[in-house]
């Protein structure tokens, strides 16, 4: 009697292919632990917190006396020209973001297309203007949480187990069609639902490995908040990667090369990285599709992680983002089923 | 299950299969005894993959019935691959793994088989054994394949052929092995394009051609069925094949058959003493000078192109 549940034996060792067969293939290691951890520290300490930058301010003509308060402040670095045209010259150049005439009465150049070139002008004018600096006290936000870091490092983590899970089935699959092994497998008395379980089982293994390298890093590292539970966290991150896996099955249940599952997958990632607030808010797109960027995996996975991390959000918290999440398992794991091309 | 059936190891009637507008297999009907051996002899495209693949199973016949081991696959698909061995066509496996982590996974799907360091033996892979996939030769990889299908220790083996692309030493080391198979009571159903393979191994031969059977029986009985005694094939000077026609040659004493390829000729014929003589004599009389005469004894190959004018293999 053909039993209709996995038997232990074969998904064991189909699982022990799957893990095996990655595991020796070290660029896959690299893109899946590696590369969101290298990532992570170069976006991370590209963009931490430091000394704010000071203004560079030109001038040229006569100094005067407020020229000799302008280069007291630190916010400002003061350099002088000879010549008009010279200075002109490092101005359209963005050498320096303001220039000061010392004529009278004086002037400032300047391109307010140019934020820099804004915040030249602003201290400019205080100094200028005789406004006391110590009337408007500035307190420097370094709580985490509000870093671009800690709003970029969930976005890398979903970004991550997206790639991993549509990576490691969509090739899988599509490699052993394309050599012709799944219809070698087909002839023997292999349970299909091994077949596929195995998929999930390996990526599971795997994504313990992932979640502790990268959020390790993340939490250790760069100071990242985790303010949610482990298990919740733990929760989201694998209702997210097992999603993936089965959009990762779906893409790759007809393609019958390598090449076409690649094509494919990017054409599934790359709007993703773009719409689902990886690098940047999703917010900033129109309102009107924001209904549509949230429908997507990677959103919900983004904005369920986010709540979790920064937040401190439990489960019940992000259920709306875990149903998305489960529509995007259930339903391409089916329609894979259905269409999927073992020959 | 009949008695008949039974006794069976594979019984297929009428099958046909369309691809398209193309016909590739046309009523074919297949019948091959437990213990025995039997080769689909047949050119690229004859419907040979197509034939074999229907028997495992992974293609469904558009008509025609298929028996394997007294089971049909439409009521016991399982119990039917629990009891073959299949090598397919081009089946490249998994490059990363060693060679005994793919034997064991094989073995994983079978409720009952072979320990496979014994059938690495068989294969003669043991000191192959923790070698990763990618690292065989094109041999060792083919026998790494049969492996696969030996260690279920399977009562039907289907070879797909099994040696194409093989040198030589290679091929003669596979056949050892599906001798040795056959010679502890396994059943095999093989196809082929080389001859020699065929007659080696083969208790019966098939020869199809566009999806046809065109001769069956044993090697001998299919080659004898050419009522020849030998071929000859001789090759005319430059520019002098010109001088003979395929009806005179044919009118020579002992000549049953004449085709022309090109400039050259092929006899089939009865009395090889009498024919070489008449064709030596006619050859001085119509002024024909010899590149070269050869006789050899008739083979499948030749019983092939008696039958379509075409050869075995392209070229």
């Amino acid at each position: 009697m053909a039993s209709p549940f996995p038997r232990r034996a074969e998904l064991i060792e189909l699982t022990r292919h799957r893990t095996l067969s990655f595991l020796r293939q070290p660029e896959a290691v690299f893109w899946v632990f590696a590369f969101p951890v290298v990532l992570a520290a170069v976006l991370g300490f590209a963009f931490q917190a430091r000394e704010p930058a000071p203004s560079l301010v030109g001038v040229v003509g006569q100094p005067g006396a407020w020229t000799e308060r302008l280069e007291a402040d630190p916010l400002i670095e003061l350099t002088r020209f000879e010549t008009l045209a010279e200075a002109e010259r490092r101005l359209a150049g963005g050498h320096i973001d303001a220039l000061v005439r010392s004529v009278e009465p004086a002037e400032l150049r300047l391109d307010p297309a140019r934020p820099e070139a804004e915040l030249a002008r602003l201290r400019v004018l205080v100094v200028v203007g005789d406004v006391p600096s110590e009337a408007l006290t500035v307190e420097p936000v370094t709580e985490n949480g509000a870093r671009y870091i800690d709003f970029l490092f969930p976005g890398l983590l979903g970004m991550s187990l997206m790639g991993t899970g549509l990576w490691a089935i969509g090739f899988a699959v599509a490699d052993m069609r394309q050599r012709k092994v799944l219809k070698r497998l087909l002839v023997t008395p292999m349970r299909r639902s091994s077949f596929l379980a195995s998929f999930l089982t390996s990526r599971l293994m795997f994504l313990a490995a992932e979640l502790a390298l990268i959020t390790g890093f993340g939490v250790w590292i760069l100071d990242v908040p985790l303010r949610a539970s482990l298990l919740a966290f733990a929760t989201v991150c694998t209702v997210g990667a097992v999603a993936f896996s089965a959009v990762g099955l779906l893409v790759a249940s007809r393609t019958r090369t390598i090449e076409g599952v690649s094509g494919l997958l990017n054409l599934v990632m790359v709007p993703m990285w773009l719409g689902s607030g990886v690098f940047f808010s999703y917010e900033r797109f129109p309102e009107a599709i924001h209904p549509l960027l949230r429908a997507l995996p990677l959103t919900a996975l983004n904005d369920a992680l986010r709540a979790g991390m920064i937040d401190g959000a439990g489960l019940a918290q992000v259920l709306p983002e875990l149903a998305v999440l489960g529509v995007w398992t259930v339903v391409p794991f089916a329609v894979a089923l259905r269409v999927f091309r073992w020959a | 299950m009949s008695q008949a059936s039974a006794s069976l190891a594979v019984r297929a009637t009428g099958l046909v299969k369309r691809f398209g507008s193309l016909t590739a297999v046309d009523g074919l009907d297949l019948q091959l005894a437990r213990g025995t051996c039997l080769a689909l002899l047949g050119p690229n495209g004859a419907g040979k993959t197509t034939t074999i693949e229907m028997l495992e199973g992974l293609t469904r016949p558009d008509a025609g019935e298929i028996e394997i081991l007294g089971r049909a696959w439409a009521t016991d698909a399982q119990g039917i691959r629990e009891r073959i061995g299949v090598q397919l066509q081009e089946t490249r496996l998994q490059e990363k793994v060693t060679v005994f982590e793919t034997l064991r996974l094989f073995r994983s799907f079978y409720e009952r088989g072979r320990d496979p360091e014994d059938v690495l033996e068989v294969v003669e892979l043991t000191d192959k054994r923790d070698a990763r996939v990618e690292t065989l030769s094109g041999g060792q990889h083919q026998r790494l394949s049969l492996a696969c299908a030996l260690v279920s220790d399977p009562e039907v083996l289907f070879l797909d052929e099994p040696t194409t692309g093989l040198d030589p030493q290679a091929r003669r080391r596979v056949w050892e092995i599906v001798n040795a198979f056959k010679s502890a009571g396994g059943t095999v159903l093989l196809t082929t394009h080389y001859m020699e393979e065929a007659e080696r191994l083969a208790d019966d031969v098939v020869i199809v051609d566009a999806g046809r059977i065109i001769a069956e029986g044993s090697p001998t009985a299919v080659i004898g069925s050419l009522h020849a005694e030998s071929i000859v094939e001789l090759h005319p000077r430059d520019g002098t094949d010109g001088l003979l026609t395929d009806v005179a040659l044919r009118s020579l004493a002992g000549v049953r058959e004449v085709r022309r390829e090109g400039a050259a000729f092929t006899l089939v014929v009865t009395d090889t003493q009498a024919s070489v003589g008449a064709l030596l004599t006619h050859l001085e009389q119509v002024g024909v000078e010899l590149e070269s005469l050869q006789t050899h004894s008739p083979t499948l190959e030749d019983v092939f192109v008696a039958l379509t004018g075409k050869h075995l293999r392209d070229g």
